[in-house]
């Protein structure tokens, strides 16, 4: 567990989805609304709950933006760095790369690879007989991906007990709702046929991410099924299909941030 | 090869850092491996992309995963695991392929590797490996212990003409001294070709080098000295021609200045008749086969 911070949550995250908004409009970026789904899981996972000896995985490496603006959040990278995000030169690519930069142990982007990569970190801590968990944060379309299921069965069989996996449940995906593209009907039903104890919360609440993410004594790995709101925190971007590509206006940007102000 | 390989890799169990993960196969085979490695032997099903990003988490931990299965479903089915989670890593993982070329013979073409080397040596990093006989598996795997790169072992059957000496080890070996053309051969189908070639009469008795890893670093010196005496070179692998070795070997010659007046490959042609048989028949079909690489020396003429 890290120092808890003495900021209060609310300053938080509204500092870090500021940050977030103006990195995405200075680099003229899109994917801002799947950064934004799952910034309050980043957020919580990083400042309140893992230490030195836990790793951390972003299967949806489409939210890099959200990952940086974290790492940023904790000090580990500077508005400078922030500032080349996109650019000619960056370490800071559109999905994480890698090598780029020491807290991101895989470059993802290709979807259904997360899991996986989790998976062998936490069953390289069992061998090696390593404190520490590792977390894994996937989207809901990427569930499309028959890699997730190799993964979730051969991680429950494995009973890695040391993996909670966190799917932002912001119900788009590349082009359509996930139900219109492959209908999985309540994702966590499926884990729990699986036989994965899985909470479901809401994402957006740090209290019901937190308590989720509380150390339990029931067999690994462990799901977190987070609802969330493609754009959460901005009310014209949330749940609207175009915020998975586009790229902010001045004035759409300028309207965002006096909303998130007054939030 | 596959005997020498388990021995191989029960010796290995010793190595704290050793991983084994098997998609499973090893059947009547690496129940000994099981027993030695213990929970560091996975059996991770029939889930090959799970199964290589697995290991390349645990290899970014520190261990030293070896990653087996029939040859296709190590480079083909999870290939792109292979290329973002394991090389753009450069994670010391080792993909095992059983059965390069048309080993699996008539199991059919879905089990067969034509592809594999060339495929994966577009990939950062990655070495292909591919042993020719038993002997040479101590010293690679020996080696692929300390490598710092991902790594692809193409295994075969061993095919040592009886009463050979085999030297040792090594990524060029010349197998047979001959004044008539330069063969360069990779895998164990210079086995055959080395027992046959070595009662050729003198004129036609061919220079059999063999090639045991790629991507070619340098040409040695004295297979280019083969070269400049020959004028002329066939290069025979059981793979296909797109991303062969006939490939990297003119394209090396070329750049070196260095073009012999004959060039001719021989190459995994796929199913000609659309047929389906043995290793023996397959390479048969592709010319591969001693008897054709003999009779095609045969009619040469003695320039
Ligand atoms: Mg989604």
């Amino acid at each position: 567990m890290p120092e808890p911070p003495s900021e209060p949550w609310a300053d938080r995250q509204r500092r870090a989805r500021l940050r977030l908004l103006r990195m995405h409009y200075e680099s003229r970026v899109g994917h801002i609304g799947g950064n934004l789904s799952c910034l309050d899981l980043l957020l919580v996972l990083h400042q309140e709950v893992m230490g030195p000896d836990d790793r951390f995985v972003l299967s949806k490496g489409h939210a890099a933006g959200a990952l940086y603006v974290t790492l940023w959040s904790l000090g580990r990278l500077s508005d400078e760095e922030l500032a080349t995000f996109h650019k000619d030169g960056t370490r800071l690519s559109g999905h994480p790369g890698a090598g780029a930069i020491e807290d991101v142990l895989f470059a993802t982007g290709s979807l259904g690879h997360g899991l996986g990569l989790a998976s062998g970190l936490a069953l390289a801590k069992r061998l090696k007989g390593e404190p520490g968990r590792v977390y894994c944060v996937t989207s809901d379309g990427e569930w499309d991906e028959g890699s997730c299921w190799e993964t979730l069965i051969f991680a429950r069989h494995h009973r890695l007990d040391n993996l909670t996996f966190l799917v932002d449940l912001n119900g788009l995906q590349g082009f359509g709702t996930t139900r219109e593209v492959a209908d999985l009907g309540p994702i966590a039903d499926k884990f729990r046929a699986f036989s994965v104890p899985t909470v479901e919360v809401d994402g957006h609440s740090r209290e019901e991410i937190l308590g989720a993410l509380r150390p339990n004594d029931e067999a690994g790995p462990h799901a977190i099924v987070a609802r969330t709101r493609k754009g959460g925190g901005v009310s014209f971007m949330e749940g609207r299909m175009e915020w998975h590509y586009l790229a902010l206006s001045e004035e759409q940007y300028l309207r965002a941030v006096g909303e998130v102000e007054r939030a | 090869m596959r005997d020498a390989f388990c021995r191989l890799m029960v010796e290995a169990a010793r190595r704290p850092e050793f991983v084994f993960l098997t998609g499973d196969l090893g059947f009547m085979a690496l129940e000994p491996l099981r027993d030695a490695l213990g929970p560091r032997f996975i059996n991770a099903g029939v889930a090959e992309q799970n199964m290589v990003s697995v290991a390349a988490g645990l290899a970014r931990s520190g261990l030293r995963p070896w990653v087996y299965s029939i040859a296709p479903f190590v480079y083909a089915r999870p290939f792109e695991q292979v290329r973002n989670d394991v090389c753009l890593h450069h994670l010391p993982v080792v993909l095992v392929g059983n059965g390069g070329g048309y080993g699996y013979g008539v199991m059919g073409a879905t089990h067969h590797a034509l592809e594999d080397y060339g495929t994966l040596l577009g990939l950062p990093g990655l070495r292909a490996f591919v042993p020719a006989f038993d002997e040479d598996l101590a010293p690679l795997f020996g080696r692929l212990f300390e490598a710092d790169h991902p790594s692809y072992v193409r295994l075969g059957l061993s095919e040592k003409p009886a009463g050979a000496e085999v030297p040792p080890f090594g990524p060029w070996r010349r197998l047979l001294d001959g004044p008539g053309w330069v063969i360069l051969a990779a895998g164990p189908l210079a086995g055959g070709i080395w027992d046959a070639a070595r009662t050729l009469d003198d004129a036609h008795r061919p220079a059999l080098w063999l090639l045991g890893e790629l991507p070619l670093d340098e040409l040695p010196p004295a297979f280019l000295a083969d070269l400049d005496r020959s004028r002329r070179l066939l290069v025979v692998e059981e793979h296909v021609g797109h991303g062969g070795v006939a490939e990297m070997v003119a394209a090396t010659l070329l750049k070196g200045g260095r073009a012999p007046a004959r060039f001719e490959a021989r190459t995994a042609l796929g199913y000609p008749s659309g047929r389906y048989g043995s290793q023996r028949f397959h390479r048969r079909e592709s010319g591969l086969d001693p008897a054709s690489i003999v009779a095609f020396l045969r009619s040469e003429d003695v320039p």
